[in-house]
């Protein structure tokens, strides 16, 4: 399981943001976005935080986390794997994709790695159908993927991390 | 300004901010609906009331939709048919059908659609994907999720009435569920137990904790002596369990029939009252004179506590020390009552008899006791007592009127209409004028804290003194003048709030009106209120200070209001308490 860092810094982060954006209509929503991209998750403290801050209820929150999936409220990897599930992907073969991942990794689709490197989940149509079946990890995307290639790009992430 | 329409080929004309569910009750047409509350749940989800329209592609649900001009309705359609009977069935395959072993069996309103669809298979399989949650851990509400059928309208009672939102749809699709944020327990979610959400529920997955079992107990242990209170709002609504009007007052025939349960004596909760109005009003006085804190909040609603010990903390100085009516009662049972009937206080079982859920957290309050004797055993809501009169075949409406017994049955008008939101403040205006003028005031009514307006103010005075005094009721409105006191907008001496929208009468234990009749448009706030408002005007004695009985209890056993004694037996202490502790 990834760390969970809930330092004061991290914090006075997302107040100012929030402040900065005050008086924004549906200020939910980008709120929970910067809290996710700070904590890497938005666990119970930090829906308590923003609760008070934004005068909105802990319900209410985290109806909205689970309702996207791209929030989470446990600590995910320092790279989260998206594998698209959707139609396009589906039929190209990304079941076999997650597999492959899942097995390299030795984790299930939503698990992370014990070093707490990688996430693996499984996503909804990401809008890339032109590039089925297609990957994400954290901002780059991989696309007409066969198998044979998951070795290689999983490879640039943990020689990255070697070399820091 | 009125539109032309055609409903089945019949043309109407009905005004233009009508919606079609509105037109066609017009036309005499009872279009089925089940998310629909109006005013309250208005967002045309569960697809019931479906409705074909001329030049729409798909059917449109009649709840939100508006008429227009020309419009051309169906109703009565095979294509609607269908799609209300497709709609039930979808709602029935993941519905918990234990309908024979469900407390709303006979009262549900997904079995009254079944049955007006005759529903006979139901095509589909259950289709939910998460173990559905039956939590039973609070005092007062319990939660089955078998039974949800997603339709929003605790939802939104929670977060329109109550004020609160601790309830909202989680997760997605065919994994969402009605839940607390993080699922956490209602008892540290931020819940009021207010029990707006089950009043409003259309099956059974939102109920009160049960006490019949245990109070059938009592009565048949002959070694226990039942003693029953019943709260001021119970008797403008018990009625309706048997099928009388909305604010039928039935105080005569409600003790005739908790008396032929068998139980050993009925007394009223409006004794507590007129009690409370002595230790509160005096209380008042003396925060006056002797610069306590103001303003001096009312404490008889348990909700209300809650709100404040978990939303408002820092006003708990604020707060009344007074009990409620109810534990007050139970205290003095177990004490006064016990030592002149000369019974062992351990063999006595209260029973309250309530309009409320929160009350059976409140008897359950550690406070609440006294060296291991709760002040109070066993809380009936006015849907349970409704439920074990009828088990026991008793004829409500055919009974003759009988009285409470003596001498806790003594009761003044301004303790019945506590059962009212204003009521509170107005008894204890009645009390605290007479004192501050040393007579009897002939005018001792006060309209500008009666009525069902969110928040009443007004200012008074009494005995050459101004007091400014507010009045709210529900938690949204609660809210709303606490953060007008809080940021020192508003200088107020007194405030009376309860946690339910209208007080007592529209407590979470009252008869279901399903939203058929609450459709309908009546104010069923209102309509109990007036029964209790009635009850009043016939009273001979409209004043706590002046209940006989209340008077000996000063005189035989607690000396004064505020006295050492009372203190010890009337009086409560408050906590902070945590929203989501993190454990």
């Amino acid at each position: 399981m990834a760390k969970l860092d809930l330092s004061k810094a991290k914090y006075a982060k997302l107040k100012k943001f929030i402040d900065e954006n005050q008086g924004e209509t549906c200020g939910l929503m980008p709120v929970l976005h910067q809290a996710q991209e700070i904590f890497g998750c938005i666990p119970i403290e930090v829906q308590k935080f923003i609760s008070e801050e934004l005068n909105v209820s802990v319900a209410e929150i985290y109806g909205v986390v689970t309702f996207y999936s791209r929030f989470s409220t446990e600590p995910v990897g320092e790279y989260v794997i998206g594998v698209c599930l959707g139609t396009a992907c589906y039929v190209k073969g990304a079941q076999k994709i997650i597999d492959d991942i899942g097995s390299k990794l030795n984790i299930k689709p939503e698990q992370t790695t014990k070093d707490g490197k990688f996430t693996l989940t499984a996503t909804r149509c990401i809008g890339a159908c032109g590039l089925a079946p297609v990957i994400t990890i954290n901002d780059d995307v991989y696309g007409r993927l066969t198998p044979d290639q998951i070795p290689e790009i999983l490879s640039k992430y943990t020689d990255e991390l070697e070399g820091e | 300004m009125k539109v032309k329409i055609k409903i089945d080929g019949i043309e109407y004309e009905v005004p233009s901010h009508y919606t079609v569910l509105d037109a066609c009750k017009e036309a005499k047409i009872d279009i089925p609906t089940l998310c629909f509350l109006k005013g309250l749940n208005e967002t045309g989800a569960c697809r019931m009331c479906v409705v074909e329209v001329d030049g729409a592609r798909s059917l449109q649900a009649s709840c939100v939709l508006k008429v227009r001009d020309g419009m051309k309705i169906k109703t009565n359609s095979k294509r609607v048919q269908q799609s209300r009977v497709t709609t039930l069935e979808l709602l029935l395959a993941n519905h918990n059908k234990d309908c024979l072993k469900c407390n709303r069996n006979g009262k549900c309103e997904l079995q009254d659609l079944a049955e007006r669809f005759h529903i006979k298979n139901i095509y589909f399989d259950s289709f939910e994907k998460r173990t559905p949650l039956y939590d039973d851990t609070s005092f007062s509400i319990v939660r089955d999720q078998s039974k949800c059928i997603l339709c929003g309208r605790c939802i939104t009672a929670c977060e329109k009435t109550a004020g609160m939102s601790i309830l909202t749809y989680i997760h997605r699709g065919f994994e969402a569920v009605v839940g607390t944020g993080f699922n956490y327990k209602l008892e540290d979610a931020g819940c009021l137990y207010c029990g707006q959400c089950i009043n409003v529920c259309p099956v059974g997955a939102l109920k009160e904790k049960t006490h019949i079992e245990r109070v059938w107990d009592a009565i048949n242990d002959s070694t226990k002596h039942v003693v029953v209170q019943t709260a001021p709002a119970v008797r403008a609504s018990i009625g309706e369990e048997f099928g009388l009007e909305i604010g039928t007052r039935c105080t005569g025939k409600m003790v005739s029939a908790i008396r032929r349960l068998g139980v050993d004596k009925v007394f009223d909760t409006n004794f507590g009252a007129d009690l409370t109005i002595m230790e509160e009003g005096y209380e008042l006085l003396n925060r006056l004179k002797n610069g306590g804190e103001l303003p001096l909040l009312t404490s008889c609603s348990p909700g209300w506590i809650r709100l404040v010990e978990q939303y408002y903390p820092e006003f708990i100085p604020n707060l009344s020390t007074c009990k409620s009516p109810q534990q007050m009662f139970g205290a003095v049972i177990k004490s006064y009552y016990a030592e002149k009937m000369n019974i062992d206080p351990k063999d006595i079982f209260v029973v309250s008899v309530m309009p409320c859920s929160s009350k059976k957290y409140e008897m359950n309050r550690e406070e609440m006791e006294r060296d291991g004797i709760k002040d109070v055993d066993a809380v009936l809501t006015t849907r349970e007592i409704g439920n074990m009169i009828r088990e026991v075949g008793i004829q409500f409406t055919d009974l003759e009127d009988e009285d409470f017994d003596h001498p806790l049955g003594e009761y003044t008008g301004a303790g019945v209409i506590f059962g009212a939101t204003g009521g509170v403040m107005e008894a204890a205006l009645r009390t605290v004028a007479d004192i501050l003028e040393n007579k009897d005031l002939d005018e001792f009514e006060y309209e500008a804290v009666r009525g069902v307006e969110g928040i009443k103010e007004a200012e008074v005075e009494i005995g050459g003194k101004k007091l400014n005094i507010a009045v709210a009721h529900g938690g949204e409105n609660a809210k709303k003048l606490m953060d007008l006191v809080k940021n020192s907008k508003k200088q107020y001496h007194f405030i009376e709030i309860m946690g339910c929208d209208g007080g007592c009468v529209n407590g979470g234990g009252q008869p279901y009106v399903k939203a058929n009749v609450r459709n309908t448009g009546i104010d069923v706030r209102k309509l109990r209120a007036n029964a209790l408002y009635e009850e009043d005007t016939i009273k001979q004695v409209r004043k706590s200070h002046q209940n006989e009985s209340v008077q000996r209890l000063y005189k035989e056993f607690l000396e004064k209001p505020n006295s050492h004694k009372s203190h010890e037996l009337l009086h409560t202490h408050y906590t902070k308490r945590e929203l989501f502790p993190i454990k």
